[in-house]
């Protein structure tokens, strides 16, 4: 008989991680990013914890990915450590390890409870081509509308759903070339993603997009009801 | 010459549009980008390097990996690299936008591969040839060589399958046979003169310089004759200067050469996630199907101290866990023990997981295999004894008994392996229906050992079947191919057979391809120039990716064929299922790797009389006299190999 692979002592200490998707590697996809990250901690030497089983892998979850070809200042991840590290070491070692274009901007102790329940909403940035004039017009359509039905090729096929009650806030403003909308997004289930507000503000307000939109996640945290903002999902402000 | 413009603006926003983006972006780990002029004085000299096949292929290639390192140390040499790109990104790329259609680029500095002074293709097969087409014709580069201007790179080619690019003369300005390390920094010299003395004569006289040193191959300095019966009758250089042939370059030392020192880590998953270090290069086991054994000669291993350095600073600098130990036959590594109990001890308690490609039957020792999966990991075991009759295993000259193998799998399946695979060539010369449905008994033989020595009903075994495709330079040379037609039916009829066995049938898996890619690889590898119309005919058809059976057509090529051999008296078949005679000029009798083509045809002669019972065995160079194949004495190389006697100590914590 095979022998049971031996069991691993649970990690002594938990960072989070706040990580940034620049530039070119924007295009990297979560399955990209993960393959990166689990090499760059082992060059990097960080005294990971492993999972139990014939295949241990090092103890990493991830949260609330961005989709491939967006950018993002704002990406989370949690680690299980073997033993205690410092922080602000581990970080200067984790940045030398990863490309550039994949980025850590922060690294903290995990103070317990789930990282991804503090994500509650995002802040994108969405440039668009389209004359500010238009874009502004189809933004207040948008938020006029009780709902904003859009659809989407998803694994499991076409879905429809609405896009409208995710939206928290919504703004135009002009930019070199085009238009900036400023976007606050709820994470709900199933989910509104910053491109499904572009085609619902096609649907609604018939903004046209001409050519692909850059997206930039700024922030991802938890949601102030009352002001509307995206925290800092690092900090513990309970 | 100012710097080309970056292509990356423009591809940017079509990026999202296109599967797997990040394949086109670079970037990776250890990549390298350097300033266009970087040359502190005098000339810079630019390199576009490509693997012609999709990035996840071309990425982990070696030999690209390794000429990027040994090109970008120099300082004043700019090496770059370029993919194939699939149909999506082509449709994207051709569509362009205001300015234009977008070239080939190179995911680096997304730097326009016309703009380089070489564009250097590494072909590892020869079904890589139709995306060489599409990469030129993106590039904005003539197809044919004849046609290209001063504007232009130098199109050359290497790799295994340059070893005879009769059939891509036309596409390219150069070839060069063997190992790149040396030759790529000679050629860049030969460019850095010729540039640095202004241009002098044109691209004439630089591929004239590169070709009298008897060490580049330049196709348009050579005419092709063919007689009446459409054979070759001579191939004949046609200026001064230029040498009836063409050597093929041999690194010595490789310890000299411990590449790549700084492995590329793509974020893009590729078909290789480990890092490889080459244990050894050369083979003199003598198999006579095996292209790579007979045209890398001689063997020259890497020092135990040596790969153990290569190991460490490769999963330092890549994060890969899991190394590969590299060779055309590892386990035959004069200190391979040696090897896999030092860096098993080395690595006990982490996570790097070590691998054994390419064992012998003969040569595995199970110890090995223990050392491999001390951390628990056990990847699945895998033979080669290619023939499935003792026969056909004395034609081929691999000498496996049944009872080497039944001993080897019984060792296997008793230390607690519950899968082994085996690999099995159809087709080979002289072969019977009977010869292949051997490989049925054989693996009902391995079932039944493997349930004998452990007790257990739940052993597998898979056998994976390739068609035999005669190569140039190999003692098969001259060999007639099978068709397509009959390898398929002794497939089939294997596949019944193992099918329908009772007992053993649901315990074997059962691995082949049809026999029609093989055919039209066999017409690549062994044609002459009158093939390249038909590469050319099969692109313009929109022919793309051959190595891949979703984008392969057999129809395409026989259709493409036909109209390109009309009136030569010359087809498919001619190419194919011909055998050759002992006086034919073969097309690639003017490139010289080494070996002397009298005991290539000597050992032709004994693969038949083995056929036909003689008991001829040639063994091996490393521990019996030499057998004069020719290539030590005519290239001036010699056998290196160890033992060196070391062994290797823990490495001290950082």
């Amino acid at each position: 008989m095979r022998d049971q692979p031996e069991q691993q002592a649970p990690p002594v200490q938990r960072l989070r991680i706040r990580y940034a998707k620049r530039g070119r590697l924007r295009f990297t996809s979560h399955r990209d990013f993960s393959r990166a990250f689990e090499r760059a901690v082992f060059r990097a030497r960080v005294p990971m914890a492993y999972s139990s089983g014939f295949n241990p892998h090092p103890r990493i979850s991830y949260a609330g990915a961005s989709p491939t070809g967006s950018a993002s200042e704002a990406e989370y991840l949690e680690i299980g450590l073997a033993e205690v590290v410092d922080p602000a070491a581990l970080h200067a070692r984790l940045a030398e390890a990863l490309p550039d274009g994949l980025d850590v901007l922060e690294v903290v102790e995990s103070p317990g409870g789930s990282l991804a329940d503090r994500l509650e909403a995002s802040h994108w940035l969405l440039d668009v081509a389209a004359p500010v004039e238009t874009a502004a017009a189809a933004v207040t359509a948008f938020l006029d509308a009780e709902s904003v039905p859009v659809e989407r090729m998803t694994k499991k096929g076409l879905r429809q759903f609405d896009c409208r009650a995710a939206v928290v806030a919504l703004a135009a403003a002009p930019r070199e070339g085009g238009t900036r909308l400023d976007l606050v997004l709820r994470h709900v289930e199933p989910a509104v993603r910053p491109d499904d507000v572009l085609s619902g503000l096609a649907s609604v307000g018939g903004l046209v997009l001409d050519g692909a939109p850059l997206l930039t996640r700024l922030a991802q945290g938890p949601l102030d009801r009352a002001t509307g903002e995206v925290g800092d999902p690092l900090r513990v402000s309970e | 010459m100012s710097a080309p413009v970056s292509v990356f603006p423009r591809l940017e926003p079509r990026l999202p549009s296109v599967s797997k983006p990040i394949q086109y972006v670079g970037g990776e780990l250890n990549s390298t980008v350097k300033d266009w002029d970087c040359a502190p004085e005098g000339e810079t000299v630019r390199w576009a390097l490509m693997y012609p096949d999709a990035y996840e292929v071309g990425l982990p290639n070696q030999g690209v990996q390794i000429l990027y390192e040994v090109l970008n140390e120099r300082d004043w040499i700019v090496a770059e690299r370029t993919y194939s790109v699939w149909p999506d990104m082509e449709k994207v790329m051709r569509a362009g936008d205001e300015q234009g259609s977008i070239p080939q680029f190179t995911v680096d500095a997304h730097r326009p591969v016309r703009a380089f002074d070489v564009f250097g293709l590494s072909f590892s097969t020869e079904l890589g040839y139709t995306n060489m087409l599409n990469a030129l014709d993106l590039a904005g580069i003539p197809l044919h060589a004849a046609d290209r201007t001063e504007d232009d790179p130098i199109v050359l080619a290497g790799g295994h399958a340059a070893f005879n690019p009769e059939p891509i003369a036309d596409f390219l300005d150069a070839a060069v046979l063997g190992d790149g390390e040396e030759v790529v920094l000679a050629i860049s010299e030969v460019v850095r003169d010729w540039k640095g003395e202004g241009r002098p004569g044109g691209r004439d006289e630089l591929l004239r310089r590169l070709a009298v040193s008897g060490n580049i191959y330049v196709p348009r300095f050579y005419d092709v004759v063919y007689a009446e019966d459409g054979t070759i009758e001579a191939v004949v250089p046609n200026r001064p200067g230029i040498p009836f042939r063409v050597r093929k370059h041999t690194l010595m030392d490789l310890d000299a050469w411990p590449y790549p020192a700084k492995p590329l880590v793509p974020l893009a998953e590729t078909v290789h996630e480990r890092f490889s270090v080459e244990i050894f290069r050369g083979c003199t086991r003598g198999c006579r199907f095996c292209q790579a054994g007979m045209i890398t000669r001689p063997v020259r291993e890497r020092s135990i101290g040596t790969i153990a350095d290569m190991v460490e600073n490769g999963i330092r600098k890549s994060g890969f866990e899991e190394v590969g130990l590299l060779s055309l036959s590892s386990a035959d590594h004069t200190e391979i023990g040696e090897v896999a109990k030092g860096l098993a001890d080395r690595y006990e308690g982490t996570n790097v997981s070590l691998s054994l490609p390419s064992t012998r039957v003969d040569a595995f020792n199970i110890t090995l295999a223990n050392e491999f999966s001390r951390n628990g990991r056990r990847s699945g075991l895998t033979f080669a004894p290619e023939g499935g009759s003792e026969r056909m295993r004395r034609v081929i000259n691999k000498m496996v008994t049944e009872e080497d193998l039944i001993r080897t799998v019984a060792t296997a399946y008793s230390h607690g392996w519950r899968q082994v695979k085996l690999y099995f060539m159809v087709g080979l010369p002289t072969e019977t229906d009977e010869d292949v449905l051997q490989v049925a008994e054989l693996a009902k033989k391995v079932i039944a050992k493997g349930r004998e020595v452990s007790g257990r009903n739940d052993i597998r075994c898979t056998v994976s079947i390739g068609g035999f495709v005669p190569k140039p330079h190999t003692p098969f040379q001259w060999a007639a191919q099978l068709d397509h037609e009959t390898t398929d039916e002794r497939l089939k009829k294997l596949r019944d057979t193992v099918r329908d066995d009772k007992r053993f049938g649901r315990a074997i898996g059962f691995r082949y391809h049809d026999g029609k890619p093989g055919t039209i690889e066999g017409l690549l590898s062994r044609g002459d120039r009158r093939v390249g119309r038909i590469i050319e005919a099969v692109w313009r058809d929109g022919g793309r990716f051959d190595g891949w059976s979703e984008h392969f057509s057999y129809d395409r090529w026989v259709t493409a064929a036909e109209q390109a051999l009309d009136g030569t008296g010359v087809d498919l078949a001619w190419y194919t299922t011909r055998e050759r005679e002992y006086d034919e000029v073969l097309p690639w009798d003017h490139l010289d790797s080494g070996l002397d083509k009298d005991w290539l045809w000597a050992d032709w002669e004994d693969a038949l009389a083995a056929a036909d019972g003689a008991d001829i065995e040639v063994e091996d160079c490393r521990w019996t006299p030499c057998y004069d194949c020719g290539v030590c004495p005519e290239m001036g190389t010699e056998i290196q190999i160890g033992p060196t006697g070391q062994t290797l100590l823990p490495l001290s914590v950082v």
